[in-house]
């Protein structure tokens, strides 16, 4: 072998050598963050996304972390996530419990969006799905103690829609109501005004993750009542219509007044009369 | 390295030149370098919002629409076709980088530049000889890898972790542990190996360099021939393996520094006392 050729196999041999150790060296690198790339996907439960995001993943495909919703946010509501704080390095989140989101008309921070992370077609705040409030501790919220608060339910910008007073009887009491806030899903965008607004010292309803907080029920479940609603008939044999085996001669209206029987008439009748037809 | 005992680099140059000549482009670029930081730190700090955004993406004026190609690619290799604002902002960018050189974006606006050659003077100070090496093809794996993690997570995975972009954020955004990073990086570059991060690991970094390939504006040394081998271009280079096949080549090789990698810094031109180096457009001569 002639010294040239040698001194080119040579060389050849060490850029062999630099290639494959650049590339060995990035690619054990590109697996471990690889790994740890999975488990930053998970957002912390307090980390709220801005409006028109539907998708985790999408919207971490697609935002380039400019930051540049955080800066048309009016009310200081969204920050960027710095390192540390467990949420994708740099990408916008809001902390419900500090700050809610205002539900701007105009939604600023979404028109602001230069890559279209967050839905451009989302122009009615109303049908932002930021997350999904949900009353978490009924231990804690007061009105299962039968006191009047309800202060959630009256910041809500989608009151009595996203958030409506149920009352049932208080049973402690015997004789009060208990004014429930019940949460609606079809309604709630999220923008977390209850859990900043919740008295308690730490908040009883939250707004989590909508993936968190929502049950979904199996594709194949349909219920009874509203098949037959939509087919305007009931789909399997016709229900036969109760009837009580009663003393002959009475009826029992199950909606309304309870047993009724024939003749009764109690308060017309005196009561000799009562007695001599063997009633008490 | 062929470097003169105790002599402080480009020492004949500010003899010759006096220390502001020898000097005028490392001033120039930190002048550049802060300046940009500055603009982005303008709204923030002071209320007035010329540019929007940080260097990932921004908007000036509320009208011009600038992306970092690096970061938009990452997005493209996710499977993810952004909206019209983002990819005119990258095309604009990208064809700024190719006409005045790739890797101008390392030298001249990103602010890491500023850790790292802060850490290659405290090494030539504290004359720390370190042999630690990685491999200057190691930045091209990384790129590949951040393109390769981004179509196969369907996530930018890279800016999880990407100490650039992190950094220039955290600089306009509020700081959170990242300066952690720019510690690291110092740390990096001043103790364990030379120009470790910009020279040898950065994707985005080589990223840039393959736009910059055919860029117009370019090094040039066109009085190779009043070379007196005094070696100060080598020593303040950061990407000293592209000087050599221009400036020591043969009657007929391009005097015109070739490489993508050539950041266009500028320091050889302070450096010289004999002013081989100049900067010209890449069809001269």
């Amino acid at each position: 072998m002639s010294k040239q050729t040698n001194k080119a196999s040579q060389s050849r041999r060490r850029f062999l050598e630099n290639i494959s150790k650049a590339a060995g060296g990035a690619a054990l690198f590109g697996i471990g963050l690889g790994l740890y790339s999975q488990q930053s996907e998970s957002l912390p439960s307090t980390a709220i996304r801005p409006p028109g995001v539907d998708n985790e993943n999408d919207f971490l495909s697609a935002c380039v972390r400019c930051g540049l919703c955080v800066r048309d946010c009016p009310y200081d509501t969204l920050k960027l996530s710095k390192l540390g704080d467990h949420v994708a390095l740099g990408t916008p989140y809001f902390d419900a419990r500090n700050i809610p989101c205002e539900m701007c008309e105009d939604i600023p921070c979404v028109r602001a969006c230069p890559t279209g992370a967050l839905d451009p077609e989302l122009t009615n705040i109303d049908d932002a799905r930021m997350g999904l409030a949900v009353l978490i501790d009924q231990e804690a919220c007061i009105a299962f103690q039968g006191l009047r608060c309800e202060v959630c339910y009256n910041v809500c910008p989608v009151r009595d829609k996203a958030i409506s007073i149920n009352r049932s009887h208080n049973i402690r009491t015997g004789k009060h109501a208990l004014f429930i806030p019940v949460v609606h899903s079809s309604d709630c965008t999220g923008c977390g005004k209850c859990e900043h607004a919740c008295i308690l010292e730490e908040a009883a309803i939250k707004v989590l993750p909508t993936k968190l907080a929502k049950g979904e029920l199996g594709s194949h479940y349909r219920l009874s009542w509203e098949e037959k609603e939509k087919a305007g008939k009931s789909l399997v044999t016709p229900d036969i219509e109760h009837k009580y085996n009663l003393p002959e001669g009475s009826r029992y209206d199950y909606e309304g007044e309870g047993l009724i029987q024939p003749d009764s008439t109690p308060f017309n009748e005196s009561a000799i009369d009562r007695l001599n037809k063997g009633k008490l | 390295m062929a470097k003169k005992n105790n002599k402080v680099i480009g020492q004949d140059a500010i003899i010759k030149k006096g220390w502001l000549v020898a000097h005028k482009w490392l001033l120039l670029r930190r002048l550049s370098q802060l300046g940009i930081l500055g603009l982005f730190l303008l709204g923030p700090l002071f209320g007035y919002w010329l540019i929007k955004g940080n260097m990932s993406a921004s908007l000036t004026m509320d009208t011009i629409p600038l992306t970092d190609p690096f970061v938009f690619l990452q997005t493209l290799f996710t499977g993810y076709l952004p909206q019209a604002t983002v990819i005119t902002g990258a095309v604009i960018v990208a064809l700024f980088y190719f006409i005045v050189g790739g890797r101008v974006y390392c030298s001249w606006v990103c602010p890491v530049n500023i850790v790292t050659d802060a850490a290659d003077w405290l090494r030539r100070v504290l004359k720390i000889k370190t042999s630690l090496s990685f491999s200057r093809m190691g930045r091209y794996g990384l790129l590949v890898v951040s393109m390769v993690l981004a179509s196969v997570t369907g996530m930018l995975v890279w800016e999880l972790v990407n100490p650039v972009t992190m950094i220039q954020r955290e600089l306009v955004f509020g700081m959170g542990l990242s300066w952690l990073f720019i510690a690291g990086i110092f740390i990096l570059d001043a103790f364990v190996s030379r120009r470790a991060w910009c020279g040898h690991l950065c994707p985005m970094g080589a990223f840039y360099s393959l736009i910059g390939q055919l860029s117009v504006i370019k090094v040039n040394t066109i009085n190779r021939h009043l070379c007196n081998d005094c070696m100060d271009c080598f020593a303040v280079c950061p990407e000293p393996q592209v000087i050599k096949p221009a400036l020591k080549g043969n009657a007929e090789s391009s005097p015109v520094i070739n490489s993508g990698n050539c950041t266009n810094c500028a320091r050889c031109i302070d450096v010289c006392a004999e002013n081989v180096f100049t900067i010209k457009h890449r069809f001269i001569n």
